[in-house]
């Protein structure tokens, strides 16, 4: 089976919602069946994408530098230990726990720092007419759709951990700013990939069907 | 404006196809760049038991302790609630909201309004607020965390376990089987009943 138009090149819309396509005749309608405010694209997706990308970039910094959790336990020297997305990862790996030292790997450091190259490539991608690849970018697409989230792994083995190491005085744990950021990069890398319109990868140039 | 049901266009590259008729289990696929157009599943009854399943689980992970401590005689232990409330008390709080509604609010929304539209759908009936609630379901979709939040129970349990003794709670137990269900019906799609549902009562014509 070929590939058939483009529900753009012929003045159609998909809803969004209910998945329903008509004859809009513009780039904006209501949905006749579920009265969503439809649209051909994503409203100026390149650069809300742009914009939540550069947010996430601007406190994936901090969210790395920075420390997530304090520990403090009795007989500790300084008061505590302030722990970082990494130094947790390395005390896993010194653990032997390498399988958890590498899932941690993953979720915490491969993911996220992976989502942003990738966003700035798709992005690039929809900006410029390059050779056509899109399915290959579409692919990528759908992969941070699904992979993104898992990044919060983190965030939420701190809240466990700080609401459960409480017995005060002999063993602690606290959230630290870090955290934050760390959350942060992963909402707003998230906010960007759902921003970003994949049917713009197709724009702009001659259909192949 | 005209509309044709009979069509489909794939999201992420805009091609139309025509909407197959497909049996459940298959899958049909777009030509031009490979997305899944189209994945029949469940019908409405089968849906809603295991919704309703679900619903039961997703209280029993929220009510008990998802992991306990012991350390020295002292017992302590915390529920999902807990870790949220832990968040929130310190400099990073802001996290903790957005903690709350990927592991509690977002997922309640979604147990409970699949519920409520499908105990009507099974009946062949448009649920009251049908519209507004596939309208919310549409934008709960990508921030439902209960699977991340297992992965790091699991984790915290083997972080936790080489200084002290660690329990594994009722609470984790009932998370396992929610995410297993939740795999079958929330992370579903259920803009099928559209066409089941809303078409049947005549509101597009």
């Amino acid at each position: 089976m070929s590939a058939g138009a483009r529900a753009a090149e012929v003045g159609f819309i998909c809803c969004r919602v209910c998945a329903l396509v008509c004859d809009a005749g513009g780039d904006m309608a209501q949905c006749p069946r579920c009265d969503a405010e439809i649209r051909s694209r994503k409203p100026n997706s390149l650069s809300r994408t742009w914009a939540f990308l550069i947010a996430g970039l601007i406190a994936y910094i901090p969210a790395n530098v920075l420390p997530v959790m304090h520990t403090h336990s009795l007989g500790d020297a300084h008061g505590g230990t302030d722990n970082t997305i990494m130094s947790g990862l390395i005390e896993f790996w010194h653990q032997g726990s390498w399988g958890i030292a590498s899932l941690i790997f993953v979720a915490s450091i491969v993911i996220p720092s992976t989502k942003i190259v990738a966003l700035i490539a798709l992005l690039v991608n929809a900006q410029r007419a390059l050779p056509s690849r899109s399915a290959q970018f579409v692919r990528l697409y759908r992969m941070l759709e699904l992979v993104g989230y898992w990044s919060m792994l983190d965030v939420l083995v701190v809240g466990l951990v700080t609401a459960v190491v409480k017995f005060r005085g002999l063993s602690d744990a606290e959230p630290r700013i870090g955290i934050l950021y760390f959350g942060m990069v992963v909402i707003l890398t998230m906010l960007a990939t759902l921003s970003f319109d994949p049917r713009l990868l197709w724009d702009r140039r001659p259909g192949k069907g | 404006m005209r509309t044709y049901p009979g069509l489909i266009a794939c999201v992420n590259c805009d091609t139309i196809s025509e909407r197959p008729n497909l049996a459940r289990g298959e899958q049909a696929a777009c030509a031009r760049c490979g997305s899944v157009l189209l994945r029949p599943g469940l019908d409405a009854q089968q849906l809603l038991a295991l919704s309703v399943a679900a619903a039961i689980l997703y209280i029993v992970a929220n009510i008990f302790p998802v992991i306990g401590l012991s350390l020295n005689g002292a017992h302590h232990e915390t529920t999902l609630l807990g870790s949220v409330l832990s968040m929130a008390d310190g400099s990073a709080a802001p996290v903790a909201v957005v903690v709350a509604l990927a592991i509690i609010v977002v997922p309640a929304l979604q147990i409970g309004s699949l519920c409520w539209l499908l105990v009507f759908a099974q009946a062949g009936r448009r649920a009251p607020l049908f519209n507004p609630l596939m309208h919310l379901w549409e934008h709960l979709y990508p921030w439902s965390m209960v699977e991340v939040a297992l992965l790091a129970a699991l984790v915290s349990v083997i972080k936790m376990k080489s200084m002290m003794h660690v329990h594994i709670g009722i609470g984790m137990w009932a998370m396992a089987g929610l995410v297993m269900l939740l795999i079958g019906t929330v992370h579903r799609d259920i803009r099928s009943l559209w066409v089941e549902i809303a078409d049947a009562a005549g509101v597009a014509s």
